[in-house]
């Protein structure tokens, strides 16, 4: 006790009880916050429990039967795919009115709870489904994924899926590190301003394709260096005048500077 | 510069030089000078004097560039094939395995990953070219502002508008080579300008691509243009613009000992070989870090052209981006139907009239000013900036022009980056377009005027030190530190312009002279340029202002006890008129009197 009353004074000691302090705060909240209250329990997984849901967080906008209202889409016949990507991304239910939702990491629906929206939104008439997981493993044909990418996505999600702006603030979201079952329920849903892909234009392969195409872009592997958000000839621009400039004149005025 | 160096100048350090080596002068230098007569140029070569600033080796950076995109450039081409033949990918890239591409375009993929160091060589090409163009835009901002391109440099300003221009366009072509999709989408644009030419527009594309877009011609082509075309013309123009450098002679900044028939520096051998010698190596050294460590045209990612996709976020590389913005920017309306034919001047006018258009206005400039001022005298000392004023301002508008051009073209990629939308912003940039060049002239013009009146201030008062002295009659100054005479040259060996005198526009019977015209718009432009001119200070303002001679004493006499402060008295009631209740008593401006606080006081 002694050693430790010696060291009261010590310049580390507010430091530490500080940290101290910030733990035993942030611990206390960590299991006494109260926990967000979800109208159902999460064990029901049918269509019933997912009614539930349904009107105690959609309906508000979609409407008690799901049948929408004036810029709110109606969800019959948008199928289980829509329901997963569009809750399973954090894009619903929305944050706010804007022109788009955007995709958001906190997801506010459990899997289960998902599944049973899914459920309930799949009843209400025929959709796409959830799809299998042979299709969105991203183990297909990664050259003919980068052809069929280019030729169909890259206009708006640009050539390594940064992103791109579409009219009036809208905008093709960055496909960087996105589940494969995200990818192709987008792909059949047509979220947002996004067309949908049905079986007929790209088949349940190609889809593997271009998400094994995407898959390998997760990968970073970067051969020319920093990618500068492979962004294009804009990013490169800026580096040039900001670093490259910067760091020669830098130079030039240290030699100007030094002496003969 | 150093002030202890004995000014000697170029025809100094000649003197002492040996005589031309002789038939008989030994070894091989002296084999070589009889038989090629190197020796006496390459001397008087060597012993040119250079000044030395910072600013005068952006022009520097370019020509180093331009050498390292020589030697990239025929790394490069060991390995290119500039052939648009149809060929299916099978080497080590495997996102690209099995799709067909041109061969342009594989050879290029081939460089990037199975050339040994040619991925690297690659990325210092691209990055020595947006480097090469960057430099050559600020060397320009630099001769501009400066005056560097008044008589008699006029020519060498119009060469190197030119070479500008050419490396643009020497830039685009070697960004259309490659046969990836943003260079396909690149070119497929430029047909369409070439198309929006009116009359003969769809005949120049045809003749251009040899048949219908895309074709097999125009990759050939446009490997002639971009391997020895453009570089030859580039070479020949820049070798002219060097030659004209030492011809007249290296401008220099303003300041004691520099006149208009000196130039005041170190001779090229040794300083600048080792310093410029030793630039060449900074220069590819960092031109090298950024290609070791940032990517620059991933074509692997782009893919091989094919004119159905295009990928968002297509832009050019930066010089050009200008170009885009205005096309981005210009309203459609502009397209009309004549006849039944359709004149896209919604097209045309942006894409093809602008970039002539800028560069001719940049090129004509020098003669511009010169019929503006009148001024037929050569000019070997730079202006400062601020000096010019109208100058200055016209040049910052129409480096704002420009930049709004250029920042339109990445609209797409502001709006996803800041979550606004696309539509806006070019709205915008098209208001911003008309409204930011005049306002940027007229506040650089002020910024400018005001520098000149702080100049005045300084140069007549000398520097506030903040020191208060009460003297024993009670009054409060606060001594002022007169600057020291080569700061003081800077302040005041300049001088302003003044607005031509209108002569008369009729003659004598009252008739209408011939050329009146002509003469009144020139004193319109030329009250443009300087009708609120600051006039720098005069010996006689100066002395006036150190009152009534004691200046001299103040600055070039060592400062005698009891005239401790003689000179450095501002800014109190010394210098009220006489009228004012707080003016100085009488004997402080007696003649020879000076100025007598007691010492122990003022302290």
């Amino acid at each position: 006790m002694n050693a430790l009353a010696s060291r009261r004074r010590h310049p580390a000691a507010i430091l530490l009880l500080l940290f101290l302090g910030l733990v035993a705060t942030g611990g206390l909240y960590s299991f006494l916050a109260p926990k967000p209250a979800h109208a159902a329990t999460a064990t029901a997984d049918d269509v019933n429990a997912g009614k539930m849901l349904f009107l105690a967080n959609c309906a508000t906008c979609h409407g008690l039967n799901a049948e929408g209202s004036s810029g709110v889409p109606s969800l019959a016949g948008v199928g289980a795919a829509a329901v997963d990507f569009q809750v399973g991304t954090g894009r619903m239910p929305l944050a706010g009115p804007g022109v788009q939702a955007a995709a958001s990491k906190k997801i506010k629906f459990t899997d289960a709870q998902i599944a049973s929206l899914a459920a309930y939104v799949a009843s209400l008439g025929p959709g796409p489904a959830i799809p299998d997981d042979q299709y969105t493993k991203g183990d297909g044909n990664i050259a003919h994924g980068n052809e069929l990418f280019k030729v169909n996505c890259a206009m708006c999600h640009n050539f390594a899926g940064s992103g791109g702006a579409l009219t009036r603030g809208k905008y093709a979201p960055s496909l960087r590190n996105v589940t494969g079952t995200h990818i192709y329920e987008a792909l059949v849903s047509g979220p947002q301003s996004m067309p949908v892909f049905n079986d007929a234009n790209l088949s349940p392969t190609d889809k593997n394709d271009i998400i094994s195409y995407l898959h390998e872009l997760d990968k970073n592997k970067n051969p020319g260096g920093m990618s500068l958000g492979n962004l294009g000839p804009v990013s490169e621009g800026m580096f040039i005048w900001i670093f490259g400039l910067g760091l020669m004149i830098g130079a030039a005025v240290w030699l100007g500077a030094k002496a003969a | 510069m150093s002030t202890t160096a004995t000014p000697k100048g170029a025809a100094g350090l000649r003197a002492k030089d040996a005589k031309p080596v002789s038939a008989k002068g030994g070894g091989l230098a002296g084999w070589v000078d009889d038989r090629t007569g190197a020796a006496k140029p390459l001397s008087y070569l060597l012993k040119k004097v250079f000044p030395d600033h910072w600013s005068f080796m952006l022009g520097e950076i370019a020509m180093f560039s331009l050498v390292i995109l020589l030697l990239t450039g025929t790394f490069l081409t060991f390995w290119f094939v500039p052939s648009a033949g149809e060929v299916i990918y099978n080497g080590s890239y495997v996102p690209l395995k099995g799709i067909a591409m041109s061969e342009a375009f594989r050879s290029t993929v081939d460089i990037s990953f199975d050339v040994r160091g040619g991925l690297i060589m690659r990325q210092i090409h691209h990055w020595a070219a947006l480097m090469f163009t960057v430099s050559i835009t600020v060397h320009m901002f630099r001769v501009f502002f400066t005056g560097a391109f008044r008589k008699p440099r006029e020519i060498n300003w119009v060469i190197g508008t030119v070479l500008s221009l050419l490396a643009i366009n020497e830039g685009f072509t070697g960004y259309s080579l490659p046969d990836d999709l943003l260079s396909g989408t690149g070119l497929r644009a430029a047909e369409g300008f070439m198309q929006s030419v009116p009359v003969v527009g769809s005949y120049l594309a045809y003749a251009i691509f040899g048949g219908a877009f895309p074709g097999e011609a125009i990759i050939p082509r446009l490997y002639t243009t971009h391997v020895l075309l453009l570089p030859a013309i580039i070479v020949g123009l820049f070798t002219a613009h060097i030659v004209l450098v030492a011809v007249h002679k290296h401008t220099q900044y303003p300041g004691p000992g520099k006149t208009n028939d000196n130039v005041v520096g170190y001779p090229m051998m040794p300083v600048y070989m080792a310093k410029a010698g030793g630039f060449f190596f900074i220069v590819f050294g960092i031109t090298t870090l950024m290609a070791a460590l940032v990517t620059i045209n991933p074509i692997w990612l782009y893919g091989p052209y094919d004119p159905s996709p295009v990928t968002a976020g297509s832009q050019p590389d930066w010089y050009m981006g200008f170009a885009d913005g205005a096309l981005r920017m210009f309203p459609g309306f502009f397209e009309f139907t004549v006849f039944g034919f359709t004149l896209s001047l919604n097209v045309f006018i942006p894409s093809l009239v602008v970039m002539p258009l800028l560069y001719g206005i940049a090129g004509a400039y020098p003669f511009i000013e010169s019929w503006v001022t009148g001024d037929k005298r050569e000019h070997h000392l730079l202006d400062r900036p601020r000096n010019a004023p109208a100058r200055t301002g016209l040049g910052v508008m129409a480096i704002s022009f420009y930049l709004i051009l250029f920042f339109a073209a990445g609209d797409d990629l502001m709006a996803i980056k800041l979550g606004l939308s696309v539509n806006d912003i070019l709205r915008a940039f098209q208001i911003l377009l008309i409204v930011v060049p005049p306002l940027a002239y007229w506040v650089t013009k002020r910024i400018c005027l005001s520098l000149q009146r702080r100049d005045r201030d300084l140069a007549l008062h000398g520097r506030e030190t903040g020191r208060l002295v009460r003297t024993a009659e009670g009054k409060f100054f606060e001594v002022h530190q007169p600057l020291p005479e080569h700061e003081l040259w800077a302040l005041v060996q300049h001088e302003s312009g003044k607005p031509l005198q209108l002569t008369a526009t009729v003659d004598a019977n009252g008739v209408r002279r011939p050329g009146a015209f002509k003469e009144r718009l020139r004193g319109k432009v030329s009250s443009f340029y300087f009708a609120d001119s600051v006039d720098p200070v005069t010996p006689a303002e100066l002395a006036a202002a150190h009152h009534d001679g004691a200046a001299h004493e103040a600055i070039e006499a060592p400062q005698e006890d009891a005239g401790q402060w003689v000179g450095q008295l501002h800014g109190g009631a010394d210098e009220r008129p006489e009228t004012d209740a707080y003016a100085p008593h009488e004997h402080q401006h007696d003649h020879d009197h000076e100025v007598d606080p007691d010492p122990t006081t003022a302290r």
